[in-house]
């Protein structure tokens, strides 16, 4: 069945259809042309599909789009600022050669946003577990975790 | 200057602000979704199919079944075609298949409207079977042909190939040395999956009479001609497209679901079709690793020479042939190319049909599962003999000038000794051999290192060729176009800086086409064999230089002075001599495009067949923690030393050993794909295939020995594959210096751990039972 879904999408205010079984996932992608939202594994297990909801990072694959009704959806198409300027996270994965692929990327890139929101400072092994829910394969996670201990240290430090 | 400076990558922002647009995200609204039907056997025949039930599926399509597609058979791996059919691909499979070669075999397919019903409509469709046991190893296959997998190869022997070094043979070598130390050994690697994160997909539809695909391929132009192998099509009438990638680790270096997703829009009126694959049909319905099994004797005299080896390699090649034998041929190559056996070395390399997944390229291209053979072989010897493992190494190992007595590849840039050595220093090697010399207790600690040798590209075994295209815009910024594929290395970025350098200009005046599309793009064969700094940065230097003499020519025409008094620096046009700035490239290019007197459009194009090739090398060094008890290792420190010529970008090159060796640790430690004995498989998916996650990544050390080499074009060579070769029996090798326990199977997983702890008696039996 075909309900109405209201929520907050990069600080826009959005109501879309959706079916009632329907993946977060799949609205933010099929419906809101959100295509950094990334299918890995739709289960639950590799984090590409990460976004934030209310700040928190879920997995939208196992997310249902009607959970999100009132809430803020956050993906990195609503990280940049009115002039375009990147995130200072954007900016860590940019200048650390954190991106490879760049499949990973958004996922890993909101998790560091929920990290960096919690205006709390982590030692590197911290930052490990913080970040293991994501999978990459191509940087082995050390870039990923450089850009991430950067940003947490400048902004949290 | 560019080429060797660490800019940020061209595609970094693209790909951190989700602009970077990878295959699904461009699908079309009304596309229709296919959906695989697969075989719940792993070895025998398809007797009916049954859509009864698919078809009352809100949003059914339709069904195609293995008896309704053409019975041609067509070969899939990423190579170059060869126009000699003595050195052609195996033509071993059918869009679908009735005889069913492994577990989840694809047999028919679904289409529907939406990728919800095609999975619900799939999961309807009902099979009935004829069954056979299944096949699961290499010797297995070769001991049991009732029901050989392919009527072509009766004895599920795919090939068999042979080669010596030396005048000699082993056994007249052993009998002129009686002296000699003989150690006997059987080294086996396991199947691993790529895992990229970005799952095998392809959509397709037609344009009039063309059928364009668009996928997630490392390699489109080949991907082209194989779509025209499969449908019987002339390849005029195929278009590729691929946009970025979410990975590929040579498991997009095939044909995976491309000529299906082809065929599909033929039979849906050229409506736009979708073949997207889960993670777990990622894991057993694309390509795996080969598990290979090496048998193996080798001979050493007391001081450490190494005299003979002999061995054999079995290699299990899963259902169908993919890149097939060129794996193991590969793979035994090692042997030869790493080390100098003073009198005899012989080599048998068997490559078997098996009830398994399908293996085809990874990473590494066989030398993975070989290094692992030759590494811990030193290791074992040097520890037969009393004898430090670099310095049997350092006494054995290939050396400067090597050209193997085979292919004729040539060591031109040897930097393997100071790997070595750089290595041996950083670790602080001797200091901490002693100090895990004696160690009791339940934590012990080691350390261990391993070697590897790497070829660059493909030539002379295959063909070598590449093409790049350049324009110069109005506003003197220059378009690139390559064949080459970006598949997350960094491709695009170094092809930039290598633009940069050569005509003159800054690289953000170099504007990279990323997307390769055949109906455009120049022709190369794609990303693998570590070969497109190498091959394509030929055919770019060649442009680059075309496209600098035609700028010049035109710059002389204007300025009135020979054209050889003029050059290419910093955007502008200067004067060779001096440097003395004399006309921005800018307003040259503005002038050649609206000149009302000589207009000229300024382009260059050039193709570039190669015929060279050469080595890389490198050595890993880790450090580990083991508990015994717990039969846990942990990495405490881990080391890569390349040898991969000049870099081109430092700080990327530095990430391509990241990936690599962290591939590498889960090869060594965790990754292993696991089947029940009717070759169903048990942990295709990324929660029970333990992929190394960042708490099991250690911090990566890397470092580079930098020598030039005359043949590369910049003399860069061999960087993309090598990293994730000699961690794993770095590992095990520390693992032994930590234990005394030679393990000689991958991965050193905890429950294979506890079985050579109870068996070294590390762990009494009583523990172990409890």
């Amino acid at each position: 069945m075909i309900k109405l879904l209201n929520m907050t999408v990069n600080g826009r205010a959005v109501s879309v259809p959706v079916e009632e079984g329907e993946a977060l996932l799949e609205t933010l992608r099929n419906r809101l042309e959100l295509t950094s939202v990334k299918r890995g594994c739709e289960v639950g297990e590799c984090g590409a599909c990460t976004v934030l909801v209310d700040g928190r990072a879920v997995d939208s694959c196992i997310y249902l789009a009607l959970w999100a009704e009132g809430k803020n959806v956050l993906t990195v198409e609503g990280l940049q600022d009115e002039n375009g300027v990147l995130n200072p996270i954007q900016k860590a994965f940019v200048e650390e050669a954190a991106v490879q692929c760049g499949f990973c990327t958004p996922g890993i890139i909101l998790s560091a946003v929920e990290i960096v929101g919690s205006g709390k400072k982590y030692t590197r092994d911290e930052l490990r577990k913080q970040i293991s829910g994501h999978l990459c394969r191509c940087t082995g996670y050390e870039n990923i975790l450089n850009a991430v201990e950067r940003i947490v240290n400048e902004l949290n430090g | 200057m560019s080429v060797g400076e660490s800019i940020t990558r061209v595609d970094a922002v693209q790909k951190v602000t989700g602009q970077a647009k990878y295959t699904a995200d461009l699908a079309p609204k009304n596309v229709l979704y296919a959906k695989l039907v697969h075989a719940t056997i792993a070895n025998g025949r398809v007797l009916s199919i049954d859509g009864g039930e698919a078809e009352k599926v809100n949003g059914f399509v339709k069904l195609v079944t293995c008896f309704d597609v053409p019975k041609t058979q067509f070969p899939t791996p990423g190579h170059p075609w060869s126009v000699e059919k003595a050195h052609q691909d195996v033509s071993d499979r059918t869009l679908l298949s009735e005889r069913v070669r492994l577990y989840g075999d694809n047999i028919a397919v679904v289409i529907a409207q939406s990728s919800l019903a095609a999975a619900k409509a799939a999961r309807l469709v009902k099979a009935e079977y004829e069954e056979y046991a299944p096949l699961m190893s290499a010797k297995e296959a070769l001991a049991h042909t009732e029901h050989p997998l392919h009527e072509e190869k009766p004895d599920n022997l795919i090939a068999h190939s042979h080669f010596t070094v030396g005048e000699e043979s082993y056994e007249q070598a052993k009998a002129e040395e009686p002296d000699c130390l003989e150690l006997v050994k059987n080294y086996q690697t396991q199947t691993v999956q790529h895992c990229h994160l970005e799952p095998a997909q392809s959509y397709a539809y037609m344009e009039g009479d063309r059928i364009v695909v668009v996928s997630s391929t490392q390699i489109p132009h080949i991907i082209r001609r194989i779509i025209g192998q499969a449908l019987s099509l002339p390849l005029g009438r195929i278009r590729v497209v691929k946009p970025y990638i979410g990975g590929g680790f040579g498991n997009k270096q095939d044909a995976l679901v491309e000529p299906l997703a082809a065929y599909l829009t033929t039979v849906v009126g050229g409506k736009p079709v979708m073949v997207e694959l889960s993670r777990e049909e990622n894991f057993t319905a694309t390509r795996v690793r080969h598990a290979i099994e090496f048998d193996t004797r080798a001979l050493v005299r007391r001081d450490g020479t190494l005299i003979a080896r002999k061995l054999s390699a079995y290699s299990a090649q899963g259902g169908y042939a993919s890149h097939g034998h060129s794996i193991v041929a590969n793979s035994t190559a090692a042997f030869k190319q790493l080390y100098r056996d003073r009198k005899a070395l012989e080599c048998d390399a068997y490559t078997a049909y098996t009830t398994m997944p399908t293996a085809g390229a990874m990473r590494g291209y066989g030398i993975p599962q070989s290094d692992f053979a030759t590494e811990c072989m030193s290791d074992d010897l040097a520890l037969m003999l009393h004898m430090d493992p670099i310095d049997f190494r350092l006494k054995n190992c290939v050396q400067a000038g090597y050209k193997d007595p085979h292919t004729g590849i040539t060591f031109y840039s040897y930097g393997l000794e100071e790997c070595i050595q750089k290595g041996k220093k950083a670790f602080h090697w001797e200091e901490k051999r002693k100090e895990y010399a004696h160690q009791t207790g339940d934590i012990r600690r080691g350390v261990g290192m391993a070697i590897f040798i790497y070829k660059t590209g493909v030539y002379p075994i295959s063909l070598e060729t590449a093409g790049a295209r350049l324009t110069l815009n109005q506003d003197g910024s220059v378009m690139l176009q390559m064949g080459a594929t970006e598949i997350g290395q960094g491709a695009d970025t170094v092809f930039s800086q290598m633009t940069a350098e050569t005509v003159g200009i800054t690289e953000d005046r170099v504007h990279i086409v990323s997307t390769q599309d055949t109906d455009y793009s120049p022709f190369d064969t794609g990303a693998y064999a570590s070969r497109q700094t190498y091959v394509s940065g030929m055919a770019l230097k060649g442009a680059a230089e075309l496209l600098k003499k035609r700028i010049l020519d035109y710059a002389a025409e204007v300025l009135n002075r020979p054209a050889e008094e003029l050059d290419i620096r910093q955007n502008n046009i200067v004067q060779a001599k001096d440097g003395d700035v004399l006309l921005a490239l800018a307003k040259l290019a503005e002038e050649a495009q609206y000149s009302l007197k000589h207009s000229v459009h300024i382009s260059a194009e050039y193709s570039h067949h190669c015929t060279d090739n050469t080595f890389s090398s490198g050595a890993c060094f880790a450090e580990v923690e083991v508990d015994i008890p717990m039969c846990r290792v942990k990495i405490l420190r881990i080391l890569a030393v390349h040898d991969s010529g000049t870099l081109i970008n430092p700080k990327l090159a530095e990430a391509q050993v990241h990936g690599g060796v962290s591939m590498g640790i889960g090869y060594g430690l965790y990754e292993e794909m696991l089947f029940n004995e009717k070759g169903k498989p048990l942990n295709d998916n990324l929660l029970d295939y333990k992929l190394p996650t960042a708490m099991d990544s250690p911090d990566m050390e890397v470092e580079f020995v930098q020598v030039e080499d005359p043949t590369g074009p910049y003399g860069n060579k061999a960087l993309g594959e090598p990293p994730a070769i000699p961690p794993a029996p770095a590992i095990r090798n520390a693992v032994l210096n930590a234990t005394g326990v030679a393990v000689d199977s991958l991965p050193l997983s905890p429950q294979k751990l506890f079985e050579h702890f109870v068996r070294a008696g590390l762990i009494k039996e009583e523990q172990g039972n409890v």
